[in-house]
């Protein structure tokens, strides 16, 4: 491997790891942030009792979460310098707003919430909680504005004088129509993630339990776990659908080839099929060779223009297409194999948690409680499913964005002006040797995963405790000592 | 006043205040085994920056997201040439963070330990290695006509550098201390107050050789004997309060010497973000000056005016904030003030 390729997997390893905590903290934050509210307003100590059991469970993935992404605000100039050089007049700009405006006011008020029980009044500390969660999820926006503009580089223009793209209108940036869907369907992904996590762990206590002892008190706090994460689950399930619906729509129009290339699609073809199965070389080889043994007749013209009849433009004629409009010599076909696949899971996940989130609230449905085992497990297991279809949908969107690092924008392409685009491979650093960036992608490789070790014992430790036993917090004096201490 | 030349000033002072902030976590976190001391102490030291010390972090990411934003190729050619110690810098900062965070979650004195000597380690590393990049930076390191940084990993380890890492090390250490003093009560204060004069006199000799240095063979500016004058008065007056046990006065005193540090640095620098040991040609530029040769480091002016924008907004809502954060967590603690440990362990309770 050269080092453009070890670049590569190390920005895939590092994005897709840092990437399954990140939505975790998105709903979560949020759904905690919910819990304090419903106990500050009702008193109700099943509330308290579920913001410390999840919002312990919070700050474990938090902490991994912060960590592992100081790595990605680095790595665009430790390998990707070249790429850095081109963009940064543009894409710094949300990136520096994500640090200043979303991190330190999540990091800040993390730290007055984790440590301000006994510090500050009820309100003020509920306060504190939304401007957490508020600054989390505010971050989710810059970040993925900046990834928007490469999908869909918009506000910017190039500059054969400094050689770069520059910007022309922050407004645009900030309110690119690929932004305005892509930060909806990950927000509503992260919510399905919390909900199912939410429901997961209260349904494993709510079976645990009412086997025991079906009086036991503790039930009415988990069903209301399990409920309130299924409710959450069918919520958001529905706005991810409908969010990704209409970013396909606009997908087909702005990356026709990343979506052609999602549907094997390599012909053009009227009433284009959505194929379920597919054989043949789709690891991009050979497309002449793929067959789709399954398909729903029309779907993917549907999917694509809402018209079931319509024609849509396979990879061949895309291929000529982009290779008239930009480098004549470079192949615009992505990973097929990895694009198909990662695409059809990516809905088969989501589809998957959804139907657990509907059996649970059936199971729970007019009071009642549900001691199925099954129930437990599949529950426990469709813990996963969303983060996995999470992070296919990123590898989706990045693999099928290949072989371009900024995809050029078709709408504003003029004939005799240089548009702005570049190929991954003028992106990767000169500075930095392969030994260099082979070593860095081991190392944090394993480092990433001893502490994905830790992680892991420490979430399912916490889960199988259970929701702790707790006292109403007082606001101590300067002498007392301190409710929470590391 | 040319707008880059403000940014390359808003950098400074982003980075000021990481190094003020961070600077006092790192040194807490390597003083854990001689002023910590005992389980208790250690603890102690780990909750006086458990609440702030995420957010002291935020600092980093703001100066490197705005160095990214503001001045690209600077941005570009740093954090490539460097790519070493930053990576190093980076697996302390990851492991530290989570280190902080996990080592109390678990009831376990094994556990404890290990996380701590994490701490400890991930504490010094980047203590040392900031002031090496720092040195460098303004050493000038080899840089060809595109920008690109020519130079290995073994040219960042030279003399001057490697003093920079010293100096840096020996601020934290005071400035941890002092900070320590300042927040603690008991044993924990009292070896804290101890080290600080040790510390504080250690951070004179090292600062004064080394800002004179910089001075005398690498600075562009004159004025920037005043910045040096200003360090040096900073850190003189940290020895000299740590020593009358004026911890307030101390802090206030090692603050005023990162400042003038980082002016001095800055300072030196200017009107180079970067420059070129190969060929002065091929300096990176704050800006553009008539009759200097070089790249123009900084974005265009429509990226600068938005940013100018952003910045004026949310930095004094930052900084009201995260002041308000010191005030609700401005008593001091001590050892009897822990509670006892309560959290679960790795066996399953009853």
């Amino acid at each position: 491997m050269d080092a453009l390729e070890l670049a590569r997997w190390q920005f895939g390893i590092t994005t897709v790891y840092h990437f399954v905590l990140v939505p975790l903290t998105l709903g979560l934050s949020i759904l905690v942030a919910v819990m304090q509210t419903a106990w500050v307003r009702t008193g109700k100590e099943k509330w308290l009792r579920l913001t410390k059991f999840y919002g312990k469970l919070l700050l474990i993935n938090f902490a991994l979460g912060v960590a592992t992404g100081i790595v990605q605000e680095f790595q665009f100039g430790m390998n990707w310098s070249e790429y850095s050089r081109y963009v940064g007049d543009i894409f710094g700009a949300p990136l520096a707003m994500e640090a200043l405006i979303a991190f330190f006011l999540e990091s800040t008020f993390l730290g007055l919430w984790i440590f301000g029980w006994d510090r500050l009044s009820k309100k003020v500390h509920l306060t504190v909680v939304w401007l957490f969660a508020i600054g989390t999820n505010l971050s989710a926006y810059f970040i993925i504005a900046a990834n928007s503009w490469m999908q869909h580089p918009v506000g910017t223009a190039y500059n054969p004088k400094t050689g770069r793209a520059e910007m022309k209108n922050i407004w645009e940036v900030l309110g690119n129509n690929t932004t305005l869907l892509a930060f909806p369907h990950v927000i509503t992904t992260a919510f399905l993630v919390a909900g199912g996590f939410i429901a997961g762990i209260g349904a494993f206590w709510l079976v645990k339990k009412s086997r025991a002892n079906k009086d036991d008190v503790d039930i009415p706090l988990y069903r209301t776990a399990v409920r309130m994460g299924a409710a959450v689950m069918i919520i958001a399930g529905v706005g991810v659908i409908f969010t990704g619906d209409l970013q396909g729509k606009l997908m087909f129009k702005q990356q026709p080839i990343k979506m052609a290339a999602a549907e094997g699609l390599i012909n053009t073809e009227t009433s284009a099929g959505f194929s379920l199965l597919a054989v043949g070389n789709l690891a991009g080889d050979d497309p002449a060779s793929v067959k789709h043994l399954i398909s729903i007749p029309g779907l993917t013209s549907w999917m694509a223009t809402g018209d079931s009849n319509a024609t849509v433009k396979g990879i061949n004629e895309l291929q000529t297409e982009y290779a008239t409009k930009y480098d004549p010599n470079a192949t615009y076909r992505p990973n097929l194999a990895v694009t198909y696949w990662s695409f059809r899971l990516m809905i088969g996940f989501a589809a998957f948690a959804a139907a657990t989130a509907l059996a649970g609230l059936w199971l729970t449905r007019k009071g009642k409680i549900t001691n199925q085992t099954w129930f437990s497990k599949l529950a426990v297991w469709s813990i996963g499913a969303p983060f996995l279809g999470a992070s296919l949908g990123w590898i989706f969107t990045e693999m099928g964005r290949q072989p371009f690092v900024v995809a050029p924008n078709p709408s504003a392409f003029v004939d005799g002006v240089d548009p702005v685009y570049l190929l991954t491979e003028h992106g990767v650093s000169k500075a930095v040797s392969t030994f260099e960036v082979g070593l860095t992608m081991v190392v944090f490789t394993l480092i990433y995963a001893i502490l994905g070790v830790f992680w892991y014992r420490l979430m399912v430790r916490y889960a199988q405790e259970g929701a702790p036993q707790v006292t109403e917090p007082v606001v101590g004096g300067d002498d007392d000592p301190l409710s929470f201490a590391y | 006043m040319d707008l880059a030349v403000f940014w390359f000033i808003l950098i400074g002072v982003l980075w000021t205040g990481y190094l003020v902030l961070e600077g006092f976590d790192f040194g807490v976190g390597m003083l854990m085994p001689i002023v910590g001391k005992t389980p208790k102490g250690k603890r102690v030291l780990l909750n006086t920056i458990g609440p702030v010390w995420d957010g002291n972090e935020v600092w980093l990411l703001t100066a490197g997201g705005a160095m990214f934003a503001a001045f690209p190729e600077w941005y570009a050619t740093l954090f490539s040439g460097f790519y070493l110690p930053l990576f190093l810098i980076l697996l302390a900062l990851i492991t530290r963070a989570v280190a902080i965070e996990y080592r109390s979650k678990i009831n376990d004195e094994k556990w404890r330990n290990r996380w701590d000597l994490a701490i400890i380690i991930s504490s010094w590393i980047p203590s040392i290695l900031w002031g090496v990049a720092f040195a460098n930076i303004v050493r000038g390191v080899p840089i060809d006509q595109t920008g690109t940084y020519t130079g290995g990993f073994f040219n960042l380890l030279n003399p001057f550098a490697l003093l920079g890492g010293l100096v840096t090390l020996g601020i934290f250490l005071s400035h941890g201390s002092i900070f320590i003093a300042l927040k603690t009560k008991g044993d924990v204060h009292d070896r804290g107050a101890a080290w600080a004069k040790k510390f504080s006199i250690a951070a004179v000799v090292v600062g004064a050789v080394w800002a004179l240095w910089l001075q005398v063979a690498y600075s562009n500016n004159t004025w920037t004997w005043g910045a040096l004058v200003v360090a040096a008065l900073g850190l003189i007056g940290a020895a000299w309060f740590s020593w009358t046990g004026k911890f307030g006065l101390a802090f206030i005193a090692n603050v005023v010497a990162v400042v003038g540090a980082v002016t001095l640095i800055f300072g030196a620098l200017f009107p180079n973000v970067m420059p070129s040991s190969t060929n002065p040609d091929f300096n990176l530029l704050v800006h553009s000056v008539v009759g200097v040769h070089g790249l123009v480091a900084s974005s265009s002016h429509t990226t600068l005016v938005v940013m100018t924008w952003v910045a004026g907004i949310f930095t004094p809502i930052v900084l009201a904030y995260q002041a308000w954060a010191y005030w609700v967590f401005k008593r001091r603690l001590s050892e009897d003030m822990l509670p006892e440990h309560n959290e679960l362990t790795f066996a399953k309770s009853a």
